[in-house]
């Protein structure tokens, strides 16, 4: 395989074998991309990769399920299946027939702030995944009806059930995002939305969510890998360049206040063996000043088996069969949440005592250096690993482009991980994990005694 | 410069009606696909292989893209090696790896990875075990270290053992939660019965995981863990003479010994269509698994099976997805594959289904497994051959992709050449070949129709369905008692 365009600035320290040495040598890459707008106010960022003779086409959208209206929760999802319904050119299922037989793959994702759609393919058919983005951007409606929203209404419908209903302890995150935000807080509700919104979407809402967010002025456009940039340029400007500019769109900039006066108990029945708690905290909005301090708290209280609560609860104590945390900093807002399943036979208030034990000695003691160590390098080497495709690397050039403004955002993003100490750790701690919280316990059908009422660490 | 614009935008405008744009590359014709130029040479990365004295083969790649490399040890012994009456061997010693060796204890081993920043994971399968590593190069030396130390030196210890094994009889609790589980467990256990290797659960049972010993692990460690029954495949920002050195240093002096052979018997020949109802009370869909044994990866029908389910269930736009998810609704996808082993491995088709629709679905399932035995159209059949043909380089991006792909290669002993070959032998496959081959291998009139599901309001309509006789079995696919 041919060298990538990737700048490699890697020092080649020759380490002593002294692990501290040959991490130091570890250097996260830039990114070499070029940016512009068209225009219509098409963003535009390309990144040329040679090494394999693939491309990857991914378009955001800036629009996400924090969008949506009350009471059609879940739209900016099931709006994201219809576009793969066709377009004006494109029949009804030609649009996966034309890539496949290219040898594409394709898909798009939802979040509560961004829509993505991308392909992979090979270099040669850059332009087919072009034509077909691009239709679809500015081409949508003129065949857009009713059967086509019905149909993946129902598709949407059975991704619910999948994912959510029927999945143990699938519903639990709606649960716990009505009683963390206020109703008029965009991340409220779930990004798959409730069935009897998904029901209530029409035609006109399809529409109206059209003309409102998917134009080229509320786009960005990253191509990675094997292309000419000149050649493209002129695929960009001949398929995009006419779409006509929508209106200016007006996304909110702030959130309705978050405020847990205390702790909230709250339980739900589900069709599962064994209760699951959940801890959730109202935290920060994701590259604030605080959220990679609160990325490495998770790492150091359930990261891996040397991490507090793992080690405490499942290795040492063994009453616990599994335990995760995490800092989910969105767009707009934030939150950590903690949650552990007890092994069978296990009371949910001695589990409650060991979380609050070992989060206030964290808030009291600090960490370790060794505990700050391990987490950042584990963060280190991923900010690599994400590097390793073209479509990897065009989701990181449009979310960095998309959440700070700069697509080459990676090398002061590992930088933030970095700079983290251990004082930060324990500062973010008191601060955040010290307020009231959302304790959800999911309990077996039937026993609902089992949840927990007080707890431990009882504010 | 303004007038002009907003002139040139109001054409515009009259121009979209009629489909066609004017641009600054002049008028094209948007309602036409591009016509795309040819295919890029697909060139793999050359495969340079080695073999110790000891009988370890390595295989390598270079890849030089990140100063990232990929180590998988495969073992060629997984889950169908476990003693017959203790199943959950494989599966458990893999889970044991990172638990300790002679020089390190389990803590020690989780420090170490976490400190490195690197992934050390173990894994079995029916017919494999793998313990596969990634690691910045930065880290090349201290990370193989390690990756030696838990592949060779395990020490299986006592206390580890038990919290382990603990863990494991939760998770055959916490199975009992999610249908499709249930259904992926029960599959191969109603088609080859208890008696054959591929029908017992790899997992273990509740009953054998109570009853293994560490020196069940031990025994079956020294056993199959042998460099003669092993290839080390390496992908990566290294070199082969540097890779040959190093693996030399620390994979020297493994012990090479007699590898037991295993001969499997046949499974039991399958009867008339069946369905199996397995009761999920309350579930809001049924988790559907129909199929029948199916072929060895040996089959000389590899590349006409492969073509032939792309069409049927092994792609997007495939007939049953196409059929149950982007015509009826009646899921969020549905598909089918041929899992080829050393043996003769399962043939199924699958969805998860909602509820309401589980007798029409079956129906749908049924059409189109007769369906695909009738020739397919050639413009159906030439897509889901460039689909495969030209998705093949993106397949060999990352170091993960190509160590991916190099196990069947190692595994069922593929020749080297063959990812070259492998568009040739794609373009080969006729309409007649999938015909012929659809027409031996998938026989909907005997065929397991496994469904877990809400059996009171499913089972009238399954019944009416008329497709078979309706037996109810529990979560493991017995006889209720």
């Amino acid at each position: 395989m041919k060298k990538s365009s990737l700048l490699v600035t890697l020092c080649f320290l020759i380490g002593s074998g002294s692990l501290a040495t040959s991490l130091r040598a570890q250097v996260t890459p830039k990114i070499q991309f070029e940016k512009y707008k068209l225009p219509n106010g098409l963003e535009v960022i390309l990144h040329e990769d040679h090494s394999t003779p693939i491309v990857a086409v991914d378009t955001w959208y800036h629009v996400g399920s924090g969008d949506e209206q009350v009471g059609r929760t879940g739209f900016a999802h099931l709006f994201e299946h219809i576009m793969f319904m066709g377009s004006q050119n494109v029949p009804v299922g030609a649009f996966d027939q034309m890539l496949e037989a290219a040898g594409a793959n394709n898909n798009g994702s939802t979040t509560e702030d961004r829509t993505n759609y991308y392909e992979t393919l090979p270099s040669n058919a850059l332009q087919l995944a072009l034509w077909l983005d691009a239709d679809r951007m500015g081409f949508l409606l003129p065949t857009m009806d009713l059967p086509k929203v019905n149909l993946q209404r129902d598709v949407v419908k059975n991704e619910r059930r999948q994912r959510v209903d029927n999945q143990p302890y699938g519903r639990a995150d709606e649960i716990i995002l009505a009683a963390l935000y206020p109703k008029s807080h965009p991340y409220s509700w779930p990004v798959i939305g409730s069935m009897a919104d998904l029901s209530a979407a029409s035609l006109a809402d399809v529409q109206n969510f059209f003309r409102t967010y998917y134009a080229p002025n509320n786009a960005t456009l990253a191509i990675a890998g094997d292309f000419d940039p000149a050649t493209v340029k002129k695929m960009v400007e001949q398929y995009f360049g006419s779409i006509p500019r929508g209106p200016q769109v007006k996304r909110r900039t702030t959130v309705p206040a978050v405020v847990i006066p205390r702790d909230t108990f709250l339980v739900l029945e589900d069709k599962v063996q064994l209760p699951r708690l959940f801890y959730t905290w109202h935290s920060v909005k994701g590259f604030s000043k605080d959220d990679a301090a609160l990325d490495i708290l998770a790492q150091v209280l359930a990261g891996d088996k040397n991490s507090r609560l793992y080690k405490k609860l499942v290795y040492e104590l063994q009453t616990a069969q599994s335990v995760s945390a995490f800092q989910d900093g969105s767009r707009l807002d934030g939150k950590f949440q903690i949650d552990v399943t007890p092994k069978p036979g296990q009371k949910v208030s001695d589990i409650d005592r060991v979380v609050q034990a070992q989060i206030d000695s964290v808030i009291s003691n600090g960490i370790t250096p060794r505990e700050l160590q391990r987490a950042q390098n584990t963060y280190k080497a991923s900010f690599l690993n994400r590097l390793a495709s073209v479509l990897g690397k065009a989701e990181v050039l449009n979310s960095y482009n998309y959440f700070v403004g700069n697509p080459d955002f990676v090398q002061q993003d590992a930088a933030r991980y970095e700079r983290v100490t251990a004082v930060d750790v324990q500062r973010v701690a008191k601060t955040y994990l010290g307020r009231p919280k959302i304790i959800l316990t999911v309990v077996p059908e039937g026993k609902k005694e089992m949840m927990l009422t007080a707890s431990g660490g009882g504010r | 410069m303004k007038l002009s614009g907003s002139v040139s935008a109001l054409s515009m405008v009259s121009l979209l009606a009629l489909q066609s744009v004017a641009t600054a590359q002049g008028t094209f014709d948007r309602s036409k696909a591009p016509e795309l130029g040819p295919p890029p040479k697909v060139s793999l990365p050359p495969i340079v292989t080695r073999q110790l004295p000891n009988g370890l083969k390595l295989m390598i790649v270079e890849q030089h893209e990140l100063p990232l490399a990929d180590f998988v040890l495969l073992v060629g012994s997984g889950s169908t090696a476990d003693p017959a009456n203790k199943p959950g061997i494989a599966n458990l010693l893999s889970a044991m790896l990172r638990e300790g060796t002679t020089t390190r204890k389990s803590l020690e081993i989780a420090d170490q990875i976490a400190f490195l920043g690197i992934r050390l994971f173990p894994a079995s399968s029916w017919e494999s075990s793998t313990l596969s590593l990634h690691t910045p190069t930065a880290q090349l030396d201290s990370a193989l270290a390690l990756f030696a130390d838990v592949a060779l030196h395990p020490s299986f210890p006592a206390n580890e053992f038990e919290r382990v094994r603990k863990t494991q009889l939760t998770e055959l609790l916490q199975l009992r939660d999610q249908g499709a589980a249930i259904a992926s467990i029960a599959f191969p256990a109603i088609i080859y019965g208890s008696a054959h290797p591929y029908g017992a659960p790899a997992q273990g049972t509740e009953a054998s995981v109570k009853a293994l010993t560490t020196g069940d692990l031990q025994s079956y460690y020294e056993a199959n863990f042998r460099p003669n029954n092993a290839t080390l495949i390496v992908v990566g920002d290294v070199t082969p003479a540097q890779v040959e050195q190093k693996i030399n240093a620390l994979f020297g002096s493994w012990q090479r010994a007699d590898i037991h052979q295993l001969n499997y018997s046949e499974p039991p020949k399958s009867g008339t269509t069946t369905i199996f109802l397995i009761d999920k009370p309350g579930a809001a869909q049924s988790s559907f698994r129909i199929g029948a044994v199916g072929v060895p990866r040996s089959t000389r029908d590899y590349f006409a099976l492969t073509v032939m389910n792309t069409i049927l269930g092994g792609s997007f736009t495939s007939r049953l997805n196409q059929n149950l998810r982007e015509t009826r609704g009646f899921t969020y996808g549905a598909g089918s594959r041929f899992d080829m082993r050393r043996a003769a491995g399962p043939f199924l088709a699958s969805a998860e289904i909602v509820t309401a629709k589980s007798d029409s679905a079956l129906l749908e399932f049924m059409k189109e497994l007769n369906g695909i035995r009738q020739p397919v159209p050639p413009a159906e059949l030439s897509r889901a051959k460039r689909y495969l043909q030209l998705q093949l380089p993106g397949n060999f991006e990352t170091t993960q992709q190509i160590a991916a792909a190099l196990v069947p290669v190692a595994l069922y002993g593929l020749p080297l050449d063959y990812f070259n070959n492998y568009v040739q032998n794609i373009e080969g496959v006729t309409q007649a070949d999938v015909a012929r081959v659809a027409q031996q291998y998938i026989n909907p009139g005997s065929l397991a129709v496994v469904i877990v599901g809400d059996r009171k309001t499913i089972e009238q309509g399954l019944k009416s369905a008329n497709v078979g006789p309706i037996l109810i079995r529990d979560i493991t696919g017995q006889p209720i008692q």
